[in-house]
This record gives structure tokens, C-alpha cells and sequence, in this order.
């Protein structure tokens, strides 16, 4: 099975946000940039399934030209090749980025490298969208499923499982198809050092847009009040022991 | 929890090893009311210490380094956080394992346990090593790791058992009261605390900090790479942190250190990426910590070939994933030394730039400092005095950390000069110095000429007496013009730029008492007196050994290198009477030597003043008239060459004008210019004197380096009761001059010692003086006079004997010395008639 999986460069936030001064995106200069949670999972799972199909996978991203480190990150966990759309990320919409999309899908179909599964991280971290999916199925005129946590091949078609509202759902989809994945199903390995240097060898295919970008209507980004962090203090020494356990039985993090 | 108080004796900003250290050790000198304060929480407030790959290889070039570590280790030792390992210095290359023949050498100098080794040595302790890619390597046993956050936490637990100490964890501060030019609060957000000592050891963020008082800390956060990977199969079976050595790859800059199932691979080699302190996040903007930077994977990729290749199997193990890589900060300075002591701002003490090998050694260093005005291990290569103003601004200190990072792992040359930032500072003869094709070495600053190449034609004159250097090694950053324009020196007359002295004044009705308590030496003489003296601390400990003119009944003139001279300065400051003004002329007069056998012809040929032995004395100063020169010149009877002459002070604009003066009346005489090569290393060495930061430091005394006069003065000065203790007792050790005897190697290569080496019997064993310490090369150098080369090394008393026979260690091969001096007798002249 041939596998593409999109992904998305975002800041690697985990405290305070900040903003750039124009507040038309995240500013990353403290924290650097990752692959969200989605798009990992969705890169581990296209991995896995190429591995269990003896297929391939192959990792997209359309943003700025150092957008490749993220490519190199899915390469390093065993993606074979690479496609970089470069374009401005500030100024695209959810249906530019949907666009550039298809037109590289449709052109390695044209190469004979169809795609059987195109992935996708459920939603981006930064700008929150939650479109790009939907709006490339609609594009290429296949079905979509959003929010999946797992991907089993199923004969001609994809078996796909997620949780929804009622609890849990499958669902049965012939290939090809655009699927979008939450985290939590799959276990994102990291990078070996073997891996790491497979991908600097190679090759990114770089591409200009295909379109001009139409952008989202998006005037500015703000951030939401900071909620002053409050600590408890449960005890201290020994004592403290029963008071930690019950908040651990609280979280769900005792078995 | 602690809320901030409103006053406190000692004010401790930081809580990472250093500050942790710190409150202990002054509680445990018996410091009353500390606060120690950090903006993180407790017990990783978030600085570097917080990733710290925390482990210790004690051997360093510089003994005071190797003592500070050697200390700490004992302290980690006593607080039972110290893993021993082992540790190797692997070679790739030749020209690497002659680096590590010299470490040896620091090795046996310092007393530190340690050989060299075959690949088959390091792969039977370290199986998953490639021992194809090693030529070699250096095995130090007592290589070890740390838990630098439980060691702090001891620490700062036993400093509150004192119940002198009050912590305070997440607390910003957000300035510093200075009036008078002395401490006198701390601004924080949650209030101010009036406090009489204030200690800065916050890491990184120190500069931003001393900014707040107009104090200039000179480091730079730098990123030091590093990934941790694992879970490695050959590692995942052995108990606790650590059960195989730790690697480090000398010639990648990269190290390898097992942590549990993981090997952290960390890395010296990548570009130097620098961060202001202004632009490190806070605890709530980062993403681990404010030091754990994001990562930036190209920079590392080519340290991951190379340690790929040093530990295949490990390393490329299956399931040996890349789980934790960050670009860790860490402080470094110009010089590569820690940044401590007292500011120019009276009570605000600093200690900053040390790293965990050092952070115990250098807190309890800092407590004795503080509480006695001294330290048990000298400290002065560190000293925040040390800097000239404009080694402390951020440019000087970007531009030379960026060079300097390179060298952490580097092969570094004693004599290896810097290649950014250079030509700060000139001397007004520059141009005809650069006509004469004078070769430049920096000195604080100062573009120094080393040689002139306008003398080589010298070299042919003198032939082999000029000791020619056959190794690369020996020959690197030196000149056979050196050792030539010696001897022409010693034939006719040397012209000698001294401009980068520190020079300055005390004046005013408080100005004899200063010198008088300031210094060994009797300073109440007549005016135009000059007096060479010693400057002991409290414990009898050289601080500095200097001249001082007596100009006027109110008003002395001191000169001291430039290299100590800021330290001087503040020391001379700090000890200045009532009624007293120092006032630094550094900037204003500029030094010129004229030494000898023909320096007086050459002077005399230029002045209708007196300059015969009888009417310019011996230590003697007045200002005299120099044909062609529009200005008095101050002419000062005094040689740190061993020959007749005089040091020419002039105020820099007619410095040009008295240069060309000299060289072209002294041209009949044989007179050239002469370079530093030859005033700080061959001319002093044969005469025997001593120099400040090599043989002489704040652990020695006036009685070990044999420069104790007949009488002790009357007038109290410090360090007066220790030095007079000293006299009676007999010397732990003993400053001696040795020659080599044979400078041939078992290659048939002849080799000569730079320093550093150590000295030991004939058959090689270690000797030991009375302050347990063993012998080493002070200071190393041709004297072309004698045809001899010239080692200084404290010996243990029974072997300071004229004749005694024993063995310098270079590069691990013997060579014959024979003591031919064991007080402050020259080699050459003993009699000191060349100065008359």
C-alpha cells in the first residue's frame, strides 16, 4: 500500500504561547518547532502500515522552505521520500493548503505513484482549522473519515476505528481514501540514529504552489487570558504519601 | 514556605550547584542571616545545573582548575553522590595521543592517577567500542559522575540546619540598590531586602543581573549540544547510572556517557550558537527548561556519523531511539575561567562561569574569600578584577567565546594566541614597530611585539647559540629571533615597549600610609626611590609583587604588569587610607625599557642629565631631558633582564618620538628593538625572577620563592604577622632553577619543555613537598646566555640542593636536570655585576 501522510511545522509550545508582532502566528523562537501529536500518530501509522503491506510512505508538507526538518523527522522513522510544497504558511487558507495537496497527489498518480491513503494530523496545532481533510477528500473525490485512531488494512478496503460520541465506531472504507488521525491510537516511535542519517540522504522533491493563495480570512491571532497557575502543596515527607496516591487514583494514572 | 525578608546579612542569588555551595559553605564559616533566593522552584530552579551531564574528568592543563575540581570531587565524595567510572580520552589521530602525552603530563603534576592505554585497553572496559577507530588513549580512574541536584540540595539543607539560612524559591529579581558604590539592597517582586552582601550566582542569567549594578560579567550562554539515546540493549542489563567508562572522542569534540539504559552523546564540535542573556526564556515561555533550548538537528548530524561510528553496536542497537536532544546553555568566558570574586561594587560579590566539575571547590573558595580575604587554593586566574574594560563588554566577549568554544576538546598550545577581537589596543610606536616587522601577541589587549622579524639577520650572526627548536611543537608561537635578539641584548643594548604596564598613582596627605599597608617593602623612603615589593594577603600569600617610585612626599607612583594589573588596581583601592586618591595613568604614559651593557652610552648620547652609576643610582627614578623628545621623561634604574638600563615612562604622544630616539642613537652601540619574548621569558629566566600567576600566587609565601630581605619593617602591613611566622619556620617548599641537561629524545629529536611539566627523580618517581603537592615546571625558557634551557618547579626541601639531579617529564619521555639554584641566586650573574 502506497501511504501519503501530510504534515504540518508548528511551534513546540508547552508553557506560554507568544505571538509574533504582527499576531499572525505563533512566535516559536523560544520553544522551535515540532510535529504535532495528530501528525505523529498519522506519520507512525502511514509507517506501519507500509511496513505490514510492504508498501511506502511517503511525507508532504506545504509551509516555508525549513518545513524540511519536519520532513527529515518523518523520514527519520522510516518515511522513504519526501514532498516540500513551499509557500508562505502565514498567507495560506485551509483550502489553499487542500489544494496543494490534491495537485501533488493527482501529479505522482499522472507518475504512476498513486496513493492508496492520503494521512492527515486530525487538526493543525497552531491555527486549528480542522478543514484541510474534508476539503481534500472533496477535492479529489474520495471518501474521508476525521478524528481515526487506528488504520487496519481490510482486503480491498481500509478498516478504520475511532471514538465517537456513543462510543466506539468502525468504519469500512474502500481505498483510495483521506483519513485524519488523533492521537492516542498508535505510539509515535522516535527517531534512531541510523534513521536520522537514512533521512539526511534523501532527496526532498520541492515544488512551487500550484495556486495563488486565497488565505483563510483570518485578520489576527490573540490569546486567550492567562489562567494564573495555582499550586497545592499535599504534605511534605512520608506524610505526604497517602495524599499523593489519592490524587494519582483521581487522574487515572494508577492501575 | 519562606516569604521574602526585609533585610539579611548576605543576599544569595541562585540555587543551582553554585549558590547551593555557596550558603553552605558561609553557614558553615559561620555566616548569620543568608538568604538565598531563585525565580525557579526547588530543587531544579531551571539553570544549567538542571541539565548538566554531570560528570568530572579532575585532569586540566591549569593547576588551579585541577585543585578546584580535585576539591569538589572530595565534597561530592563526602556527600555520597559521587559514581566512580573511570573515564577515557580516546586519540583517532597521532597527533592526539601527543595531546594526551601532555595530559600525562598535567597528570603526574597535579598527583592525578592516570596511564595511557591500547585500543585493546579501552574495548576490554568498553566492549561496544570500535577499537579500530583508536590509535590509543588516556585512562584516569577516578573519572566520575555526580547528582549535581541531590549535592545542592544536601548542600542547602545542611546550611538550613544552621538556622542561618532562609530560602526563598520563586522569586524574581528585579533590581539592585548601589550607593556609594556599595551594595545595599535587593529588588524583588515580592519585596526588597536591605542586605550588606549581596552574591550573584545565578549562571546564564548572571550578566543580566550584574547590569542591574552597573557590573559588567563577562560570559556568554553558550549551547553545548546533546541527545540521549536508548534504550541500548548492552546497556539495559547493568545496575544503577553508570557501569562503563565515559568516552570522550577528542578528536570529534564529542563525548559518549552511559546514563541507565541510555548513552547521552554530547557534543563540542558544532558552530558556535550564542544567546544573550536577554533572550532566554522564562520558566513559563520554555518548553523543558529556560536552558534546554530547541534542539537544531543539523548542527548535530555530523557528531552522529562519528559516534555511530566510535559505538556501532550500541548506538545502532534496534530500538535505540533518539529520546531526549536539546541544545543545552552553559556559561563560558574569554579566557575559559571562571568569573569570581568582589565586584567594583563594595559587598556585591560574584561567582559565575563554573561548571559542575567545580561548583563545591569554587563555593567553598568563594565562602574563605568573603570570610578570611583569601582562599585555601589560589583562585587569581579567575578573578573578576581581571578583566581590562574592554574584555568586559558583550562584543569582546561574544566574538572570543565563539572561538573559544571549539577548543573545549581542543589541542590547545600554551603559548596559542586568539584570532578574533585583536588589535584593541596599540602602543603609540606601532608603526615603527609594524616597519620592523615586529610579530604580535595580545596581552589584555595590548598588541605586544613578541620579536621583530627585522632582526633574523641576528640569527644567522649567532648561529646554534640562538638554540634553534628542531619540533613543530616546541617551535609553535616562538622564534629563534627571540633567543638571538637576547644575546644582541646582552652585546650591546634591547629597546623594549612596556606600554601595556599598569600604571597608577596614589596621592594625597592618606598616600604613604596606603603603600606602607599595602606592601612588604619600606615605602617610606626618600622621593625618587624605587622599591620592588611584594604584596601579600592576610595569610602571607603573594596577591602581587610590583615597583613603586616615590615621586613626591604625597605621591607614589606603582607599575605592574598588565596582565594582574586591573587586580592590583582594586586591591591598592581597597586598601587605600584615609586622605588617599588612586588615579590610573595606564591610558596616559607609556613604558619603554633600555637595557644593556651599552643602554647607558646609548642614554647618555641623548641627555646632558647625569646617568653614571654614581649619579642615577640603583633603584632610583627622576625625570630627565631626551634630545628629540618634546616632554620629560621619567627614568627609573631597575631591570627585569638582568643588564644595566632604565624604564623610559613617557606620556603617550611623545612615546613615538623617544622610540625612534633610541633605536637610532643606539644603532652605533648595537642597539635593537627587542621583543617580549625576551623580557618575560629568556632575559628574567636567567636571572632568576619570579613571575606573578607562575611562580608566584596567593599559595605561596615571600619564604618559599627565597625573596625574603634581612629585615622585616616596622610599619604594620597586611599579611605582616603570617609573613613573620613564615621566617621562622622552615619552608614546605622550595622555588628552584634547573637546567636540562640533554634534550634528546629516543626519536633523536631534540625537545624543549614550554611548562607545565612535571619534575620528578631520575628514575621517575613522583616527589612530594610539604603541602602534599608535587613538583612541576613553573616556568620554561631558553637561556641563550648560559646556552642552556631553563626550568623554575617548587621542590620538596631535601631535594632543593645545587647539584641535585633529577628529571623533567615531557611528553612522556625523561630528561636530565641538575638544580643549579635553590634561593633567588641568578644563574647568570650571580653577583648582579652587568647591572652596574
Amino acid at each position: 500500500m502506497r501511504v501519503l501522510v501530510c504534515v504540518k511545522r508548528v511551534p513546540d509550545f508547552s508553557g506560554e504561547v507568544l505571538l509574533r508582532d504582527d499576531a499572525q502566528a505563533a512566535d516559536a523562537r523560544f520553544v522551535g518547532y515540532t510535529l504535532s501529536n495528530h501528525d505523529l500518530c498519522a506519520v507512525e501509522t502511514a509507517v506501519q502500515l507500509a511496513a505490514a503491506t510492504g508498501g511506502e510512505a511517503t511525507v508532504l508538507t506545504v509551509g516555508e522552505a525549513e518545513s524540511v526538518e519536519q520532513l527529515r523527522t518523518a523520514l527519520g522513522v522510516g518515511c522513504t521520500a519526501a514532498t516540500l510544497v513551499e509557500a508562505d504558511p502565514v498567507a495560506l487558507g485551509p483550502a489553499d493548503v487542500a489544494r496543494e495537496i490534491a495537485a501533488v497527489v493527482r501529479d505522482h498518480e499522472a507518475a504512476a505513484a498513486a496513493y492508496d491513503l492520503v494521512l492527515l494530523g486530525n487538526d493543525a496545532a497552531d491555527s486549528g482549522d480542522f478543514q484541510v481533510g474534508i476539503r481534500l477528500a472533496h477535492e479529489l473525490g474520495r471518501p474521508v473519515v476525521t478524528g481515526i485512531k487506528t488504520v487496519a488494512v481490510d482486503g480491498d478496503a481500509l478498516r478504520l476505528e475511532g471514538d465517537g460520541p456513543e462510543g466506539r465506531e468502525t468504519f469500512r472504507v474502500p481505498a483510495p481514501a483521506v483519513v485524519t488521525v488523533l492521537e492516542g491510537g498508535v505510539e509515535p516511535r522516535y527517531p534512531t540514529i541510523t534513521g536520522r542519517m537514512k533521512a539526511k540522504k534523501v532527496p526532498v522533491e520541492m515544488r512551487a504552489a500550484a495556486g495563488a493563495a486565497t488565505g483563510s480570512g483570518r485578520l489576527r491571532l490573540t490569546l486567550p487570558a492567562v489562567a494564573g497557575s495555582s499550586a497545592t502543596v499535599l504534605g511534605e515527607g512520608p506524610e505526604a504519601a497517602g495524599a499523593v496516591v489519592d490524587l494519582f487514583e483521581q487522574l487515572g494514572v494508577t492501575r | 514556605m519562606a516569604t521574602v525578608p526585609t533585610t539579611a546579612n548576605v543576599v544569595v542569588i541562585g540555587a543551582g550547584i553554585v549558590g547551593n555551595s555557596i550558603v553552605h559553605h558561609l553557614t558553615r564559616l559561620g555566616w548569620k542571616d543568608v538568604v538565598q533566593l531563585d525565580k525557579g522552584a526547588l530543587p531544579n530552579p531551571g539553570g544549567s545545573t538542571g541539565h548538566a551531564s554531570n560528570f568530572i574528568f579532575p585532569v586540566d592543563h591549569s593547576r588551579e582548575n585541577a585543585h578546584i575540581t580535585m576539591d569538589s570531587v572530595a565534597q561530592y565524595r563526602e556527600m555520597g553522590v559521587f559514581t566512580q567510572s573511570g573515564g577515557f580520552e580516546v586519540a583517532r589521530t597521532e597527533e592526539r595521543m601527543e595531546e594526551l602525552r601532555r595530559r600525562m603530563s598535567s597528570a603526574k603534576a597535579w598527583g592525578i592517577e592516570a596511564e595511557l592505554v591500547s585500543p585493546e585497553f579501552v574495548q576490554e572496559k568498553v566492549p561496544f567500542l570500535d577499537a579500530d577507530q583508536i590509535v590509543g588513549a588516556f585512562w584516569c580512574p577516578t573519572v566520575g559522575v555526580v547528582d549535581s541536584l541531590r549535592a545542592g540540595t544536601i548542600m542547602r539543607e545542611r546550611a538550613l540546619e544552621t538556622g542561618e539560612l532562609t530560602v526563598v524559591p520563586g522569586v524574581e529579581v528585579t533590581d539592585l540598590t548601589v550607593e556609594d558604590d556599595r551594595i545595599r539592597a535587593v529588588v524583588t517582586d515580592q519585596g526588597t531586602i536591605e542586605a550588606s552582601y549581596v552574591v550573584i550566582a545565578a549562571g546564564v542569567w548572571s550578566p543580566k543581573i550584574g547590569d542591574m549594578a552597573g557590573v559588567r560579567i563577562a560570559l556568554n550562554p553558550m549551547v553545548h549540544q546533546m541527545i540521549s539515546v536508548g534504550p541500548c540493549p548492552q546497556l539495559a542489563e547493568t545496575d544503577g547510572e553508570i557501569s562503563f567508562p565515559i568516552i570522550r572522542d577528542m578528536d570529534t569534540l564529542c563525548y559518549e556517557r552511559q546514563h541507565g539504559a541510555d548513552m547521552e552523546v554530547g557534543s563540542y564540535a558544532h558552530r558556535s550558537i550564542i544567546h544573550e542573556p536577554e533572550d532566554i526564556p522564562s520558566i513559563e515561555q520554555a518548553r523543558l527548561s529556560p536552558t534546554e533550548m530547541p534542539f537544531t538537528e543539523d548542527d548535530f548530524d555530523p557528531q552522529l556519523e562519528q559516534a555511530l561510528e566510535l559505538m556501532p553496536e550500541l548506538l545502532g542497537a534496534e530500538g535505540a531511539e533518539i529520546r531526549y536532544a536539546i541544545n543545552g546553555l552553559l556559561s563560558l568566558t574569554a579566557d575559559g575561567n571562571p568569573i569570581l570574586g568582589e565586584s567594583d561594587v563594595k559587598g556585591l560579590w560574584v561567582s559565575a562561569a563554573v561548571w559542575i566539575k567545580e561548583g563545591p571547590g569554587t563555593g567553598r573558595a568563594i565562602a574563605e574569600w568573603m570570610t578570611h580575604g583569601y582562599s585555601e587554593i589560589d583562585v587569581s586566574h579567575s578573578n573578576i578584577a581581571r578583566f581590562h574594560d574592554h574584555e568586559t563588554t558583550r562584543e569582546h566577549t561574544r566574538a572570543r567565546t565563539s572561538e573559544a568554544f571549539i577548543k573545549t576538546y581542543g589541542i590547545v598550545h600554551p603559548g596559542e594566541q586568539y584570532a578574533s577581537d585583536r588589535g584593541v589596543r596599540w602602543s603609540p610606536m606601532k608603526e615603527a614597530q609594524e616597519a620592523a616587522g615586529a610579530v604580535f601577541h595580545e596581552t589584555v589587549g595590548w598588541e605586544r611585539p613578541w620579536w621583530y622579524e627585522s632582526n633574523a639577520p641576528l640569527v644567522e650572526k649567532y648561529g646554534d647559540a640562538v638554540m634553534p627548536r628542531e619540533h613543530e611543537w616546541d617551535a609553535r608561537w616562538w622564534s629563534p629571533i627571540i633567543n638571538a635578539e637576547h644575546l644582541a641584548m646582552r652585546e650591546g643594548a634591547g629597546v623594549i615597549d612596556l606600554t601595556a604596564f599598569c600604571i597608577f598613582d596614589i596621592t594625597g596627605p592618606g598616600a604613604l600610609a596606603s603603600v606602607q599597608q599595602t606592601c612588604v617593602a619600606q615605602c617610606d623612603v626618600a622621593v625618587g626611590k624605587v622599591i620592588y615589593t611584594p604584596v601579600l594577603d592576610a595569610r602571607g600569600g603573594f596577591v602581587s609583587d610590583l615597583t613603586v617610585m616615590r615621586l613626591g612626599d604625597d605621591h607614589f607612583r606603582v607599575v605592574t604588569g598588565g596582565a594582574h594589573g586591573m587586580a592590583d588596581r582594586k586591591w591598592f583601592k581597597d586598601h587605600l587610607a584615609d586622605g588617599a586618591t588612586l588615579s590610573d595613568l595606564t591610558t596616559e604614559l607609556s613604558t619603554i625599557g633600555l637595557w644593556g651593557p651599552r643602554a647607558r652610552d646609548v642614554l647618555a648620547s641623548l641627555t646632558g642629565d647625569d646617568v653614571s652609576h654614581d649619579g642615577f643610582g640603583m633603584l632610583s627614578c627622576r625625570e630627565i631631558s631626551v634630545k628629540g623628545v618634546d616632554a620629560p621623561v621619567l627614568a627609573s634604574r631597575i631591570s627585569y633582564v638582568g643588564d644595566l638600563g632604565w624604564e623610559l615612562y613617557v606620556p603617550f604622544e611623545a612615546a613615538a618620538a623617544l622610540w625612534d630616539t633610541l633605536l637610532s642613537a643606539g644603532a652605533d652601540h648595537g642597539a635593537v628593538p627587542v621583543g617580549i619574548g625576551v623580557y618575560g621569558t629568556t632575559g628574567r629566566i636567567e636571572k632568576g625572577y619570579r613571575a606573578f600567576g607562575a611562580e608566584l600566587d596567593s599559595e605561596r609565601s615571600i619564604v618559599e620563592v627565597a625573596m625574603q630581605r634581612p629585615k622585616v619593617k616596622a610599619a604594620d602591613f597586611v599579611g605582616k604577622e603570617a609573613y613573620v611566622a613564615q621566617r621562622e619556620a622552615e619552608p614546605l617548599t622550595v622555588l628552584c632553577t634547573m637546567t636540562v641537561d640533554d634534550h634528546t629524545s629516543a626519536s633523536g629529536v631534540k625537545r624543549y619543555m614550554l611548562g607545565g611539566e612535571p619534575i620528578l627523580t631520575r628514575d621517575g618517581e613522583l616527589l612530594t613537598d610539604g603541602h602534599g603537592h608535587h613538583p612541576y615546571v613553573t616556568s620554561a625558557g631558553s637561556a641563550p646566555s648560559l646556552g642552556k634551557h631553563v626550568l623554575m618547579a617548587f621542590l620538596p626541601p631535601d631535594q632543593a640542593v645545587v647539584g641535585n639531579q633529577l628529571a623533567v617529564s615531557y611528553m612522556e619521555e625523561l630528561y636530565p636536570v641538575t638544580v643549579g639554584s635553590v634561593d633567588s641566586t641568578p644563574l647568570l650573574d650571580p653577583a648582579n655585576e652587568r647591572m652596574r
